[in-house]
Parts: structure tokens; C-alpha cells; sequence
């Protein structure tokens, strides 16, 4: 980041007597990893671009507990669950932002059981929402005419069903849209969930992320546009396997935003 | 001598229908055996969902070729069993085309029948051709060995004998009509069998078409009433179960996987939060370690599925060479409750030594990125998804028997709120 934005937390809008519009969550991704920490200032920028009362939790914020969940511990789980829930809900937080479908998905599905009720909307909802409501202008961008395509993560798609605002959103970069073969609820999985992504795979013939990123160099794109930071791991990977780093790019959507906003 | 032949039909009739009902109450029972799961909510929902899936075959048009031969045999099931109907009447009383007196109504529907009768003919035909000439790799699976494919290959060889012996017996009927033998009334259309029923009456004495519409009768009838009882033992069973299965299909999002309430309780005391029930009996135990403890639903999913491998050919695990096939998952669920069945039918006990992960290994397990590619898949909305996790939840629970780097994410996750091993303290470090 070129000029440093700087971030506010929910306890240093509280501590001035006010609170956020919206909550965004920055997910254990969009904090510790390098590259998807990228992601976050982008979404950061698109944020302060519109001007909207945002903060982040900072170091309040801990691990959904969606790992924990998928590989069978729900006592860890519904810890992680209950302690966020405790500070989301003592902040009064109501409306929530995230850059991961897996943060995404267990606070809007998984929280409100254990008493966390929030309006949770994944970033390339929101997006969307913001290119609606004109609040995002484009006008072409640096991604004009290009070939991108765009990889349906898992727990965006087929478990949420949210199939057409990444592509709304990738509509107006006015770049060429190439759809792969297995994409919208027959997309094919990155590798990642379930967990995956923290351990060694199972013996097979191949990496599911070598399969992807194959099919993904295979459509002739020049930038896969992701929506997740662990799609974004698996399928950087998966390039760098078919040694193609140098002319595909893996791109998160916030980040496609930012740069064709020159933000 | 007609009250013999009468007497013979109702004593068949009763003993098929007793059997199946036997052997249905006993897959009812089995499944019964599963946790209770309440999906009696949203009802409206359920039949739209029941009508769209089953009924309507909504998820089969994702693959138009099976989508359509399948559409085929299905309409030919649902319709063909109208003719049966009218088989059983004239069996119990003696009579011969009972239903004829609704005239040209049911000259078209004879006639109807007819096309569809080698409609499915052809599409089991070509569904053979398909699984043991074209060899679709699905068909093909390491779990599809042995019993699996006869089963298919029994199934669908009854059923082009079955259509086989219909279009015969109204060949030979057409003709004994033609020669005018009082007993066979002027009745029906036949386009199908008309084909060959001339050749048939050229071909043949009075005697012997009479011999060959008999036997045909008997046997479409025997056959059907003996295929009947062999769905229970079958794959086949989704004809019935599709639809109660569809009905009771999971309405929430596919990610939304259950939060187990009894772990809510524990942790809330844990947490000393003031909701927490401390006078709650603490759980026996967590997760799946046997089919008892998969809930009915599950256990229901197992007896609906056909093995078609349409969940198979789209896990992203079994593509890249794991071990792991989610139709796997539902046939060994399956089995594993075919055998706690006949041990409760023999009185016996169930013995520690055997549960569900006897059949399902750990390696098939951790294999899977719960991506909800079969559960999207399955043309009978069955979720494999939700069998895998709940064995997890056994492997990780009970017997902490997660892979090493599992149990290093879930330490990180529990002291510094994130998988990986940074201090929670850094976790705004990127604002800086």
C-alpha cells in the first residue's frame, strides 16, 4: 500500500462514541497470510474509497472456527464461535463484511444457532451491491478487453448459491469473461476446505489444485479471478506447478476492483 | 378349471405382497434406527422439492443422454403399472381385458403403452451398451466390483424381459382376437406388437398362441411380483424411496453443517456462560462411530441410492486418485446396516468389533474438502457430505485420531484464535 489508510477497530470507533455501519471481517487468511493480506487492503481501499463507517476488529477477532468444524472438533468449533460471539454481539455489531466464503458461510449460517444474528455479506456481494447503487464507478480500467476467468469457490457457490455477483462484478471491468467447463454448482474444488489446506493430501495421482489451475491455464486466461484466500493459495500454487507464474495471475476480486478503480 | 388358475394368481399375489411388505417394514425398521433429526418443517417446500427432484427428474437433465433413456424407463414404470393393475383384476376374477369397456380410451392407452413398453426395451438396451460396451468409468469403480454390477445388470435384463414378454402377449393376443376366439374380445391398439402378431397367426395354431399369451401373462405378472421382491435386496429400492427421500431433503444452505447440541451445552458450561444447563446428562458420545448413530435421514440416503456415481465422477478427491468415493460412503453405510439389521433379526448381538469405520477407512475420510460436489450432484438429493463429517467428528472427538497437522492447526486455532502458529497479537499487524 502505497499511502498508509489507516484502519480503525470497533473499539477505537466505541472509545470515540461511535460505531460502525458495517463490521469488516478480516478472517486468520486476510490477517497472517502474505498474499491474501493483499486482498484485505484492497478491500481496505475500495472501503475508505466509498467512504463508508467501517472498522475491523483487530485483535479481538479469532478464527470463525470453520476448520475446526469441517475436521470433525466442534468443541472447538463452538468455542471459537461463542467467544466471537460475545464480542460481536457486546459491540452490537449488525452487519457484517468478509473477504473469505468459509468466514462467510459459518457466521451467516453456523452463528446464529449459538445466538450470533448478523446480516453477513461476502465481499463480491457487496461489491455488487456497491456497483448497483453507483456508489463504484468504473469507466474500463487497466483490465479492458482482457481474458479472465473466474473460479467458483466451494463455499460461495455450492453452499451458498451465490453464483452471479462475482461475475456482475466481473462484467464491469469490461474484460472477456471465460467461463471453465466445471464452473457455477458443477465447479470443481480448489483443494482447500474441508480442512485440506492445513494438512498433506491423501495419496492419488494428482493435487486437485494442480487439476484446477490446469483447467483454469487451459481456458487461455491470462488473470483466474478467485474469491477466496485459500483458493488463492491453492490455485497460485497450482500456476506455479505448470510453471506458468509469468503470464497467469491469480487475482482476488477486491483486488481486480481496486486496481481498475486506481485505487 | 379358471377357479384353479384363479386361486393360483390370488395365493402368488398374497405371498409377494406379504414378502415385500415384510421386507419393507424391515428397512423401515433399519432406518429407524438412525438418530431422530426433525424435518417435518416447511412442508410446501418439501412436496415442491419432492415434485421438482423425483417427480419431475430435475437434477437427472444435467446429463442429457442417461437424462433421457432414464426419462423413459421411469414414464414406463409410472405407466406400464396402470396395465398391471388391470393384469391383477383379471387375474383375481378370471376376466380378460377388464378395462376394455372404456373403448377407444383404452385402444390409446394399450397403444401407449406399447411405444413405451419398447421404449424401455431400447433404453435399457442402450443402458447396457453404455456400461459394459461404451464402459462409462463411472460404472467402473473400484466399489462396483462383484454384487454392485449384477445387481444393475439384473435389473436391467428383467426389465427388457419383462417388456419382452408384454409386447408377446399382446402379439398372440391380437392375433387369437383376428381368429376370433371368444374369450379374447376386440380390444386395444397395438402398434407395437401388430408388427409381428400377423406373422404370429400364420405362424402359429389356435392352441399355441393361446399357450404363448398364457404363459407371457404369467410370466410378466410372476416376473413383476418377483422384481418387486427382489427390490429390497436391490439398489433398485430408489424407485420407492426417491420420493420420501427427495421430500425430506436438507432446505438450508449447503454449508450450514449442524452444530451438535449437546457440545453447546458443554461448552457453555465450559465458558461458565448463565444459559448453560448444568443439571443436562453429559453426551454418551460424539459423532458416528456406528450407522445408529448417523440419523435416520442418513441411514434413509443409503437405501435410496442407486449407485449411478454421479457424486463419484465429480469429487474432486476421487478424480485426482484418493481413495475416497462419496457413493462408497453410501453403499458401505449400506451394507453396515444390512448387517446390524440381520443381527437384530437373528436376535444377536451387535458386537464392538465391527462399526461403520470397519468399512470406511481414514484415509477416504480425510480425503474429502467437504466441496458439496456430491451432494450437489445426486439426482436424490442424498448428502455423503454429512455422513463423512459426522465420522470425523467421531475419529477427532472420541478417539483423537486426527491426522498430526490437524491436531497442530486445531492447537494453534484454540491458543492464538488463527491455524497457524502467530501470536494473536499480530493479527492487526497488516494495519501497520
Amino acid at each position: 500500500m502505497s499511502e498508509i489508510i489507516p484502519v480503525p477497530t470497533v473499539a477505537e470507533l466505541v472509545a470515540k462514541g461511535e460505531s460502525p455501519e458495517v463490521l469488516f471481517w478480516v478472517g486468520c487468511a486476510g490477517s497472517f497470510d502474505e498474499r491474501a493480506q493483499k486482498i484485505t487492503k484492497a478491500m481496505v481501499k475500495i472501503l475508505h474509497h466509498i467512504g463508508i463507517r467501517y472498522a475491523i476488529l483487530g485483535n479481538e477477532e479469532s478464527c470463525t472456527g470453520d476448520p475446526a468444524k469441517r475436521a470433525g472438533n466442534e468443541f472447538l468449533f463452538q468455542m471459537q464461535a461463542m467467544n466471537n460471539i460475545a464480542i460481536l454481539n457486546g459491540y452490537g455489531i449488525t452487519k457484517i463484511i468478509t473477504t473469505c466464503p468459509h468466514c462467510f458461510n459459518t457466521l451467516k449460517n453456523e452463528y446464529p444457532d449459538l445466538g450470533g444474528n448478523y446480516e453477513v455479506i461476502h465481499h463480491s456481494q457487496y461489491l455488487q451491491q456497491l456497483i448497483d447503487s453507483g456508489q463504484l464507478k468504473f469507466e474500463g480500467g487497466e483490465y479492458k478487453g482482457k481474458k479472465i476467468t473466474y473460479h467458483d469457490s466451494c463455499y460461495l457457490g455450492r453452499a451458498n448459491g451465490v453464483y452471479e455477483a462475482p461475475r456482475k462484478v466481473l462484467e464491469k471491468l469490461d474484460a472477456e469473461l471465460i467461463e471453465l467447463k466445471r464452473c457455477r454448482s458443477n465447479g470443481l474444488c480448489c483443494g482447500a476446505g474441508g480442512a485440506q489446506i492445513f494438512k498433506e493430501s491423501e495419496k492419488g495421482t494428482t493435487e486437485i489444485h494442480h487439476e484446477r489451475a490446469g483447467e483454469a491455464i487451459a481456458s487461455g486466461a491470462g488473470i483466474i479471478a478467485a474469491n477466496c484466500p485459500f483458493c488463492m493459495t491453492m490455485l497460485r500454487d497450482g500456476v506455479k506447478h505448470h510453471n506458468r507464474e509469468s503470464d497467469v495471475e491469480v487475482l482476488d476480486l477486491a483486488e481486480l476492483v481496486a486496481n481498475a478503480n486506481d485505487l | 378349471m379358471h377357479w384353479i388358475a384363479q386361486l393360483i394368481f390370488l395365493a402368488v399375489l398374497g405371498t409377494a405382497s406379504y414378502f415385500f411388505y415384510r421386507n419393507v417394514s424391515r428397512i423401515r425398521r433399519n432406518i429407524l434406527l438412525g438418530r431422530d433429526e426433525d424435518r417435518s418443517d416447511q412442508k410446501s417446500l418439501r412436496w415442491k422439492t419432492m415434485l421438482r427432484v423425483a417427480f419431475g427428474q430435475s437434477k437427472m437433465a444435467a446429463r442429457p443422454i442417461p437424462f433421457i433413456l432414464h426419462f423413459v424407463v421411469y414414464a414406463g414404470f409410472l405407466l406400464i403399472n396402470i396395465e398391471v393393475l388391470e393384469i391383477i383384476i383379471d387375474g383375481i376374477f378370471g376376466t380378460h381385458r377388464v378395462l376394455s369397456f372404456m373403448g377407444p380410451l383404452y385402444d390409446i392407452a394399450i397403444g401407449f403403452f406399447e411405444i413405451l413398453a419398447i421404449g424401455v426395451l431400447i433404453a435399457c438396451a442402450l443402458f447396457l451398451a453404455r456400461r459394459f460396451i461404451a464402459r462409462i468409468p463411472r460404472f467402473h469403480k473400484a466399489e462396483m466390483k462383484g454384487w454392485p454390477t449384477r445387481d444393475a445388470t439384473i435389473i436391467l435384463v428383467s426389465e427388457i424381459v419383462l417388456m419382452t414378454a408384454l409386447l408377446l402377449m399382446n402379439g398372440a393376443d391380437q392375433a387369437l382376437q383376428q381368429i376370433g376366439n371368444n374369450h379374447y374380445i376386440a380390444a386395444g391398439y397395438f402398434p407395437v406388437s401388430g408388427l409381428f402378431s400377423d406373422a404370429m397367426l400364420h405362424g402359429c395354431s389356435e392352441n399355441t398362441l393361446i399357450l404363448i399369451e398364457r404363459s407371457c401373462w404369467w410370466f410378466h405378472i410372476l416376473g413383476i411380483l418377483l422384481f418387486l421382491n427382489f427390490l429390497p435386496y436391490s439398489k433398485h429400492f430408489h424407485i420407492i424411496l426417491a420420493f420420501p427421500n427427495t421430500y425430506y431433503s436438507n432446505l438450508n444452505p449447503k454449508g450450514r453443517f449442524t452444530n451438535i447440541s449437546s457440545v453447546t451445552n458443554e461448552v457453555k458450561m465450559m465458558l461458565g456462560l448463565p444459559d448453560a444447563d448444568t443439571n443436562a446428562p453429559p453426551p454418551e458420545s460424539f459423532g458416528a462411530k456406528d450407522v445408529q448413530d448417523l440419523t435416520w435421514k442418513n441411514l434413509m440416503d443409503a437405501y435410496t441410492c442407486t449407485e449411478c456415481g454421479r457424486c463419484t465422477s465429480v469429487c474432486p478427491a476421487n478424480l485426482t486418485g484418493k481413495a475416497l468415493s462419496p457413493r462408497k460412503i453410501m453403499m458401505d453405510t449400506r451394507d453396515r446396516l444390512e448387517e446390524v439389521g440381520n443381527l437384530l433379526d437373528k436376535k444377536q448381538e451387535i458386537t464392538p468389533d465391527k462399526n461403520l469405520h470397519s468399512y470406511i477407512s481414514k484415509e477416504e475420510l480425510w480425503a474429502c474438502t467437504t466441496c458439496n460436489a456430491c451432494a450437489e450432484a445426486c439426482p436424490v438429493n442424498i448428502d455423503p457430505l454429512n455422513i463423512i463429517v459426522q465420522m470425523r467428528q467421531y475419529l477427532v472427538m472420541e478417539k483423537s485420531e486426527a491426522p498430526n497437522e490437524l491436531n497442530m492447526m486445531f492447537s494453534n486455532v484454540e491458543n492464538n484464535g488463527a491455524p497457524w502458529q502467530f501470536p494473536a497479537s499480530d493479527r492487526d499487524a497488516w494495519t501497520r
